[in-house]
């Protein structure tokens, strides 16, 4: 084109308005970019807590304050008889129900050592709920140690699966954030939610065993496995922790076996001189009084347990296990 | 069927077995789950490890005989490991393949042309075989591996830096797998990692990316095990060769050879590595896979100088040697390099140590990592614990690693030695080294709050952490009592932030009366104290009297006679930057010159 040529910068109209145009486009199109990701919340407070997980009272009504206290070596014995004093197992699961059963599983160690729920008392309870027409039985915990030795070492996993129950050992998305109303350390924390999917009935199962930090392992500490998270750091307030627990789940029945009781070296034990052979089980709709008891059997009173005080002081349940008229048989051999 | 094609499908069959054993390398029940899947059969039909293995230890495992029925197929047939079994090899070949199958032929040809550099994986093979020799050479020398020339003269196996089995196990179990089992957690709940992954995984992605630049670029220049396979296999009875000088030059052969030994001329059968393609391509039909040298010439001499050999073998008999004047084998001992139970002493650990990552793989926890510089640069890869990473730390019932690994770096240990029970109660339990508590860091030593996660967690039986009970007084927590009567405490003034004391770890004391035992707080206000009502003061306090606000606290401390060193309790420690209990080689079983106690 002769434009060119009389053109000193070389470049035609045409060449130039191309070049305007996708110069143009471009700013268009990034201006319009950095405006669309703009973060327009920069000034806000990072983000509200979310109202989250929150888990419903599983208590059936008209069997709050049931309390049965059974002595005999065997559990299976000792768990029937208990239910049969309230009726059988009836009267907590019905036709239908879906069972969740929170289990003790925190270390990888053999039944013999007792810091975890026994396979006996977990395959008879998961039989029990699928004789009562529990349409399923989950057996979930959130352990310590390795999850899946400690489902597989502990005898919990074959026990649960063999009695048809399905075991859940939690993945990270599992984990849902809670928030306990009126609590002041579970908030916006991650809780074991997921296998609690469709569940209509809740029950714990825990050995009584010593501890530490806490004075004792029972049936209350034992919702610690459903916290995520770096829960370590509640020990620092180990008390409140298992008070908002105890606030927070309000299960259908909890089952604390003191067939034998771990007595020193808690709540990992590791040797049987650490147990004692105490033949008592505990069955009743109130953990709280379930534990009073269960500090009995470990030498201890109620009184002496801060987080008893603290869940009663809450309105989760009585320490004073008597005014329960608990029912005591003992079943020989 | 055409040979290529028995080739391809051989390739493919042992890269799938290899990629099926490094999955099924998991601890589990599962039918697919390591239950005596042979997971490490593909090291030990490597003859590197087993020749450097013999080196340093003067012996091999008897499992390594897969290596010795390699080495003779080798001998019979030429490098058919490296064409038709290497996994590794096929990775090369098919990005190579991907990368150059459609260039022209002469680039094709130019690529696959023999380069004096293929020279340099003979050098690296010396160099390896000689930096592991160095204890033969003084036992050799002096009868015994303990004499002074041990001081001077020292080996220890680096094959596994290099070895492609030990290489692609590495990379596979610590990288790949990792990366894939993230998305899927079908080998793992808990997504597994490894310190260190990044740099295993990008020099893999960087050894087989460089097949774009010349194919089989690791087999020709850097795979000391197809250097030791060359070396076996250049005088091996049936190779390939041309039956007839008659020749048009056309190069088919050798733009698809993958060992880059021009077949078209004199072919170099050291480099050969039986990919059976210049068969395929030879329009001529003159090239032939028998048991008769090539017509057009053989060049069976590897290209490697007298001087060049000797300079390498002399480098990796230094090498070691020169490393350990850091003294990291004597006083400067690293504490932080904590081996898996059941692992040898440190030096005839590194004599066996293969770097495979088969133990980090099976490790249940995921606890045992990848070392960095922890034990030098001799233990590069090697096995140490981390008890920051992974979901707990070393089990107690678990002896797993030591069971999967391949050259008995660490012992197949039984339950009994490692808890030192029945037969070895004498000997006592296998202690990885001692938990330290850091009384700068720990939340009850350093900043008077309660804690002992780490006692509550340690697994033996008595627990080797245990708790000495104080009560300490409380920041500002001298009160003047207001008013008082048996469980009440008022202050009458604002000075406490409600609640604070009532978690059941404070407790209250008159000063009045020190010895006695501070009563517990259940509930304050802001100027008022309830205590537990089964201790009531007999005499209420009067008022003007001063009260002083304590927290209980149990501050851990370790009994080194029964820690084992399991890491646990450092594993589960809040303080989690930096751990306030850890775990240091002290005391630590394998090594009795860290012994710690009388």
């Amino acid at each position: 084109m002769n434009d060119t040529a009389q053109n000193p910068s070389g470049i035609s109209r045409r060449e130039f308005l191309v070049r305007a145009a996708k110069a143009a486009t471009t700013i268009a199109v990034s201006g319009y970019a950095a405006h669309w990701i703009r973060n327009r919340d920069e000034h806000q407070p990072a983000r509200a807590e979310e109202p989250g997980f929150s888990f419903p009272s599983f208590l059936v009504p008209g069997t709050e304050g049931r309390l049965s206290i059974i002595t005999g070596p065997n559990r299976r014995r000792t768990l029937n008889a208990a239910l049969a004093t309230m009726g059988g197992m009836g009267t907590f699961i019905q036709p239908g129900d879906r069972v969740l059963l929170k289990v003790n599983a925190a270390f990888a160690l053999p039944p013999s050592l007792s810091a975890t729920s026994h396979p006996d008392l977990v395959s008879e309870l998961v039989r029990l709920c699928l004789d009562a027409g529990a349409a399923r039985v989950v057996v979930t915990d959130y352990p310590i140690n390795d999850a899946t030795a400690c489902f597989h070492l502990t005898g919990i996993a074959r026990a649960a699966e063999q009695a048809g129950a399905q075991v859940v050992i939690p993945r990270e998305a599992d984990f849902r954030p809670a928030t306990l109303a009126g609590g002041r350390l579970i908030r916006n924390w991650p809780v074991l939610a997921r296998p609690f999917d469709g569940i209509t009935k809740l029950i714990g199962v825990a050995p009584v065993k010593d501890h530490n930090r806490s004075g004792a392992s029972m049936a209350l500490k034992n919702w610690y496995g459903l916290l995520g998270g770096r829960r370590n750091i509640f020990h620092q307030e180990i008390h409140e922790i298992i008070c908002e627990l105890a606030m927070m789940i309000r299960p259908t029945l909890v089952v604390l076996d003191g067939t034998e009781t771990m007595m020193r070296n808690g709540p990992t034990g590791g040797s049987l001189s650490d147990l004692k052979p105490t033949h008592t089980m505990i069955v009743g709709t109130d953990p709280v009084a379930a534990d009073a008891f269960g500090a009995t059997l470990l030498g201890r009173k109620a009184a002496d347990l801060p987080f008893i005080t603290k869940a009663v002081v809450a309105g989760a349940g009585t320490a004073n296990f008597e005014l329960l008229n608990p029912i005591r048989i003992s079943t020989n051999g | 069927m055409k040979i290529v094609n028995s080739r391809r499908i051989s390739q493919l069959f042992f890269l799938a077995l290899f990629l099926w054993f490094c999955f099924v390398t998991t601890l589990g029940t599962a039918w697919w789950q390591l239950r005596g899947w042979p997971v490490n059969w593909f090291i030990y039909t490597d003859p590197l490890a087993a020749l450097g293995l013999f080196l340093a230890t003067r012996a091999i495992p008897a499992t390594f005989l897969w290596a010795i029925g390699a080495v003779v197929l080798t001998v019979v047939f030429g490098r058919f490991f490296c064409g038709w079994i290497c996994p590794f090899g096929t990775l090369h070949q098919l990005v190579g393949w991907l990368s150059h199958g459609r260039r022209p032929l002469i680039e094709k040809v130019k690529a696959n042309d023999y380069r004096h550099a293929q020279r340099i994986k003979y050098g690296l093979l010396a160099f390896l075989l000689a930096a592991a020799a160095g204890g033969l050479v003084v036992e050799f020398a002096t009868g015994t591996r303990f004499s002074g020339l041990s001081r001077v003269v020292a080996g220890s196996l680096q094959t596994g830096l290099l070895d492609p089995m030990a290489l692609m196990y590495r990379s596979v179990n610590l990288a790949l797998l990792p990366l894939a089992d993230r998305a899927t957690l079908a080998t793992s709940l808990v997504p597994r990692g490894y310190a260190g992954a990044g740099l295993i995984g990008g020099l893999f992605l960087l050894a087989v990316a460089l097949n774009v630049w010349i194919p089989r670029f690791y087999c020709r220049f850097v795979c000391p095990l197809g250097a030791l396979y060359g070396v076996l296999g250049r005088w091996s009875l049936w190779r390939i060769g041309k039956t007839s000088p008659q020749c048009s030059m056309c190069m088919e052969c050798e733009s698809h050879c993958e060992g880059a030994c021009e077949p078209s001329t004199k072919i170099r059968p050291a480099e050969c590595v039986l990919c059976m393609n210049c068969l395929r391509a030879c329009d001529d039909g003159v090239i032939a896979y028998r048991n008769a040298a090539s017509v057009g010439g053989e060049i069976t001499g590897l290209d490697l100088t007298r001087r060049g050999l000797l300079v390498s073998l002399a480098s990796g008999a230094l090498a070691v040697p020169m490393l350990r004047l850091g003294s990291l084998l004597g006083a400067n001992w690293n504490p932080r390099l904590i081996r898996p139970p059941g692992a040898l002493p440190e030096p005839d650990f590194l004599n066996r140590c293969l770097k495979c990552g088969q133990c980090m793989r099976v490790c249940p926890t995921n606890v045992i990592q990848p070392a960095g510089l922890e034990g030098g640069a001799e233990g590069v890869w090697t096995p140490t614990l981390n008890f920051r990473i992974g979901t707990s730390g070393c089990q107690l019932n678990c002896v797993a690693c030591g069971h999967v690994c391949p050259t008995a770096a660490i012992r197949p240990i039984t339950l009994d030695e490692k808890l030192g029970r029945n037969g070895f109660a004498d000997a006592g339990p296998i202690r990885l080294g001692t938990a330290f508590v850091d009384h700068g860091r720990c939340l009850p030593w350093a900043m008077d709050r309660p804690c002992i996660v780490c006692q509550e967690n340690c697994p033996v039986s008595p627990k080797a952490i245990f708790v000495r009970e104080t009560f300490i007084p409380v920041r500002d927590g001298m009160h003047t009592v207001s008013h008082a009567d048996e469980l009440t405490i008022d202050l009458g003034a604002p000075v406490l932030a409600p609640q604070t004391f009532s978690t059941g770890d404070y407790y209250c004391r008159p000063l009045s009366d020190p010895d006695d035992s501070p009563r517990r707080i259940v509930a304050n206000t802001d100027s008022m104290i309830t205590l537990d009502s089964n201790r009531p003061f007999a005499s209420p306090l009067r008022p003007g009297a001063r009260v002083e606000l304590l927290v209980r606290l149990q501050r851990p401390v370790v009994d080194p006679r029964y820690c084992i060193g399991c890491g646990v309790c450092e594993h589960e420690c809040p303080v989690m930057g930096v751990k306030a209990i850890r775990i240091t080689a002290e005391n630590e079983t394998r090594n009795p010159e860290h012994k710690l106690l009388l």
